[in-house]
């Protein structure tokens, strides 16, 4: 990511390239601004819109958040950086996120992990499939420890995950 | 009803009685069993009285820290000079809980009815529910909830007509477990990186944006409606031993055990009949070795403990214990306590936002101690050492994350020294 620099001025190239806050983008972000009394408030919506459109938080991204909600970009990926769900590198195309937290832990999560990584052909956790489809990493308590081991792929939330029915739920996302 | 299995008979069922009832998230049909009849009466009722009924039935918070929720009501000004904030917290991480997923689930109007009165109590015309950023299903299913109830006028400019503004926003967290953490809420709705804050000011005086701000637990606002309705006396009849413990409590029960779930149960149910009644006993007919009866920050309890544990904020404070979020952590006898305990000290040293030092240090130095005596490189001194990092890890810093990890750490070694001992001696936990 580095040869994108750190000056807003580099910057202005890349965000130009593909602007995610354009048409319905911008409306939905003019949307959420009128719902707080401070631009700076939007940061963690604007992410997850730009998140949603280009699959992960690149650095031209983050220098065009900065630009529409008036913050350095520096800023804004001091923010990026805190928080685990925005991705700072591109993912594969499903991203599954496996609770390995003490109440899964107890309850076969570990399992869950490598049946996850050979189904995948992921070849170890934060690293993209072969294929580009799957990418597999271990999540810190998912608040479903009732459902172990509850899996969260893209936007579902798959309960009750075994080492045994991980092939037939990849499968199910081919 | 009861979700993922129908509700015992030994529970009091009053906020999961539609937990699995999928038709309870639709307005119409909500209101069919009674919802948003109390905000109705609320609003025919002066703020102060609110608050006093809220204050007089004694519910204490639910997130954790027990404080109780009318008093902290009654801190807002009463006298409004800047806008009033309410922040309502489901960011549900605490390990071992998962209560205000089910009632963000199932029930979405009771919590948006529970907000809706508090936010008239306390003069907030704007809500803020931070809901943690794993939670896709549930903030799919409120925000269904939040476009009907303002299509409705529940919601709004000039709710159900009586002049009142109230408007409610769902802020998506993005993965961070110091968020639930008041003030890392609230510098996480401000578009900040989620740090705790030095209180005071508390947030009563200058919460977010500076304005005075409450922020209230799910299962707390969702207990509201049922307060205002029937009454603080009924409330405060639910309690079976302190009468300082008032109302029910979801249990999220979790680990080994045979039928883990959610159970409500009044305030001091015994903690045994919780595990072997209702919850169907140790999973695969095994002995019980520990308990954390309030989520992965409390200190771990014996099973003789856990046997002699009244389920109230007293009962589990005579144990040396807490009740905390109601998120029970059961470990059998098969449990490698100390492996377990690694998981635990490696959550929060992950989860450390690395402000303090006695945090950012101390988590992260108790996980590779713990980490080298799994390994089989363990030192007899390092239990010592472990306790006193304990000891500079609790007190010392502005949030309680490094206290909850030296909690769950130190209680497990004065609990189960054998088992870390055995890994010094050997490099092995001990046989089952």
């Amino acid at each position: 990511m580095s040869q994108t620099g750190t000056g807003t001025g580099t910057h202005e190239a890349t965000a130009a390239a593909s602007r995610v806050f354009e048409g319905a983008a911008r409306r939905e972000l003019d949307a959420i601004l009128k719902k707080y009394p401070t631009a700076q408030s939007a940061l963690l919506p604007a992410l997850w819109i730009v998140q949603e459109r280009q699959g992960w938080v690149s650095p031209g991204a983050m220098a065009e958040v900065a630009e529409v909600l008036g913050l350095t970009v520096a800023y804004v990926k001091g923010v990026v950086t805190f928080y685990t769900l925005y991705h700072q590198h591109p993912v594969g195309k499903h991203f599954a996120q496996v609770c390995t937290t003490s109440p899964c832990n107890l309850c076969g999560a570990e399992g869950v992990v490598a049946a996850l990584l050979t189904a995948t052909g992921c070849k170890r956790l934060g690293e993209t499939s072969p294929d580009g489809l799957w990418t597999v990493v271990e999540a810190e308590c998912l608040g479903a420890c009732g459902f172990a081991t509850p899996v969260l792929i893209d936007d579902d939330l798959i309960e009750s995950v075994t080492a045994e029915s991980v092939p037939a739920l990849v499968a199910r996302y081919r | 009803m009861g979700y993922p299995h129908p509700s015992h008979p030994r529970e009091t069922v009053i906020l999961s009685r539609h937990f699995g009832d999928a038709e309870a998230r639709s307005l119409t049909l909500w209101m069919k069993r009674g919802g948003y009849q109390a905000l109705e009466k609320a609003l025919g009722m002066s703020r102060d009285q609110v608050i006093e009924e809220v204050k007089a039935s004694l519910v204490r918070g639910r997130g954790g820290a027990g404080f109780p929720a009318g008093v902290k009501w009654g801190f807002m000004p009463k006298q409004k000079t800047k806008p009033h904030y309410l922040c309502v917290n489901a960011d549900e991480g605490e390990p071992g809980t998962f209560k205000d997923r089910e009632l963000l689930r199932w029930t979405p109007h009771a919590l948006i009815e529970g907000s809706a009165i508090c936010a008239y109590a306390i003069q907030a015309e704007q809500v803020f529910i931070y809901v943690r950023g794993e939670f896709t299903e549930p903030i799919r299913v409120l925000q269904a909830a939040l476009d009907e109830a303002y299509a409705r006028g529940l919601l709004g400019p000039n709710v159900l007509g009586r002049g009142v503004r109230i408007d409610m926003t769902i802020h998506r967290g993005a993965g961070a477990y110091i968020c639930g953490e008041e003030t890392a809420l609230m510098n996480s709705i401000e578009g900040k990186r989620g740090n705790p804050r030095i209180k005071p000011p508390f947030p009563a005086a200058a919460g977010l944006w500076g304005c005075p701000t409450t922020i209230n637990n799910v299962e707390t606002l969702c207990a509201v409606p049922h307060i205002l309705l029937r009454g603080a006396g009924w409330y405060k009849g639910l309690s079976l031993s302190n009468p300082k413990s008032t109302g029910t409590k979801l249990f999220s029960v979790c680990g080994a055990i045979a039928n883990p779930g959610n159970y409500e149960v009044t305030m001091g149910f015994p903690l045994k009949d919780l595990l072997y009644d209702l919850a169907g006993g140790i999973r695969g007919g095994r002995t019980l070795k520990a308990v954390q009866p309030g989520g992965s920050s409390v200190p771990f309890i014996t099973a003789e403990e856990a046997d002699a544990t009244i389920l109230d904020y007293e009962g589990c404070a005579a144990m040396g214990t807490q009740l905390g979020s109601g998120g029970m952590i059961v470990y059998d006898d098969a449990t490698d306590i100390v492996y377990q305990v690694m998981r635990l000290a490696q959550f929060y040293a992950h989860e450390s936002c690395a402000q303090c030092t006695q945090c950012r240090e101390g988590t992260a130095w108790t996980t590779k101690i713990l980490q080298r005596m799994l390994r089989g490189e363990g030192r007899m001194e390092d239990l010592d050492l472990l306790f006193d990092l304990g000891e500079q890890m609790t007190g010392k810093t502005i949030c309680v994350l490094s206290d909850s990890c030296a909690a769950a750490v130190v209680s497990a070694i004065r609990k189960f020294r054998p088992d870390f001992e055995a890994y010094i001696r050997s490099g092995r936990a001990v046989p089952a």
